[in-house]
């Protein structure tokens, strides 16, 4: 229950956050992106004042705790290198992004106040759960027919 | 004025909005990331997890029946936040110079923002805060990525005509 509750209390001041540095704004953010246009430096400061934040505070927080207050173990990514799905997911999401500057976390805060924000919060929700199906953990490993063996029958992976 | 002092007093301008320093335009923005840090800090302090919007809500939607409370929570919390603009509104009054493109872009682009945060394992919460405030190279990587795909899809789509 305490658990449940910070993680509602954080996700409340992650808002606050957005809203108040103007995140939850696309022009604004899409300002950031245009590079070659009149660029406006707002989501640098954001990011400077999120990791200058979160970077040492993180540190504290591992040093000092062995766990977390109200969990078993810290969560940690999964740890990969570099991949190709990394990259690609990533300039994938860039292309969408600089699109209608609606990232996660903004669209999702904005649902409420914006029919654009709530429409594209639809089509992120119906992104994500593609990919889970497709190729999430819980989706079956893709079973290709291997192209010299290729007949009708025999196809076993 | 030699050319080397003109572009950083150029770079400075620009990062301040045309040389006219106010508190509001670099302070406002500094605090709001503050809070965002000070969240994912709070959320990884009581329950280990890290604050990436796009991996809470894929666990939302495609995960384990225990483990969905807290990111509905998490969620709930964000939205209430948007919904009440709790935070104080600081009047800003330099225009908006990136006008949005139309509404009808809003489903590729959602489709292309979702599935290529899961793909990518993270979106600018997850990799650009998170994962940078943990020196992670991967995270540092996609999050130039995503930044320099963005900066050209707003190139591409105003030389298109998608947006003025």
């Amino acid at each position: 229950m305490m658990a449940i509750s910070f993680a509602g209390l954080s996700g409340l001041l992650f808002g606050v956050g957005l809203v108040v540095s103007h995140m939850t704004d696309p022009a604004r953010v899409l300002g950031f992106l245009d590079f070659a246009g009149h660029w406006d430096p707002t989501l640098l400061w954001v990011m400077v004042g999120a990791i200058g934040v979160h970077l040492p505070l993180r540190r504290l927080i591992a040093t000092k705790q062995a766990r977390p207050r109200y969990a078993a173990s810290f969560s940690l990514p999964p740890r990969s290198g570099i991949d190709t799905k990394l990259v690609l997911g990533a300039a994938i999401f860039g292309v969408g992004w600089g699109a209608m500057g609606y990232c996660p976390g903004p669209a999702i805060a904005s649902a409420t106040t914006s029919l654009t924000a709530l429409t594209t919060l639809a089509a992120i929700v119906v992104g994500i759960a593609l990919h889970e199906r497709t190729l999430g953990e819980s989706a079956r490993p893709l079973r290709l027919p291997r192209m010299s063996k290729l007949r009708f029958r025999d196809v076993d992976g | 004025m030699s050319p080397r002092q003109a572009s950083i007093v150029h770079l400075s301008n620009a990062l301040m909005f045309d040389g006219s320093f106010t508190v509001a335009k670099v302070g406002v923005p500094l605090l709001g990331g503050a809070l965002i840090g000070l969240a994912a800090s709070l959320l990884y302090a009581t329950t280990g997890r890290i604050a990436g919007v796009s991996g809470i809500a894929s666990g939302l939607i495609g995960g384990q029946k225990g483990d969905r409370a807290w990111r509905l929570a998490f969620l709930l919390g964000l939205t209430i936040a948007g919904t009440a603009s709790l935070g104080p509104c600081v009047a800003d009054h330099t225009a908006s110079h990136a006008p949005i493109a139309a509404t009808w872009l809003a489903v590729p682009a959602g489709l292309l923002v979702g599935f290529g945060a899961r793909l990518g394992s993270g979106c600018t919460s997850g990799h650009g805060v998170c994962g940078v405030s943990r020196l992670s190279p991967r995270s540092m990587v996609a999050t130039m990525t995503f930044i320099a795909t963005g900066a050209i899809t707003v190139q591409l789509l105003r030389l298109l005509g998608v947006r003025p």
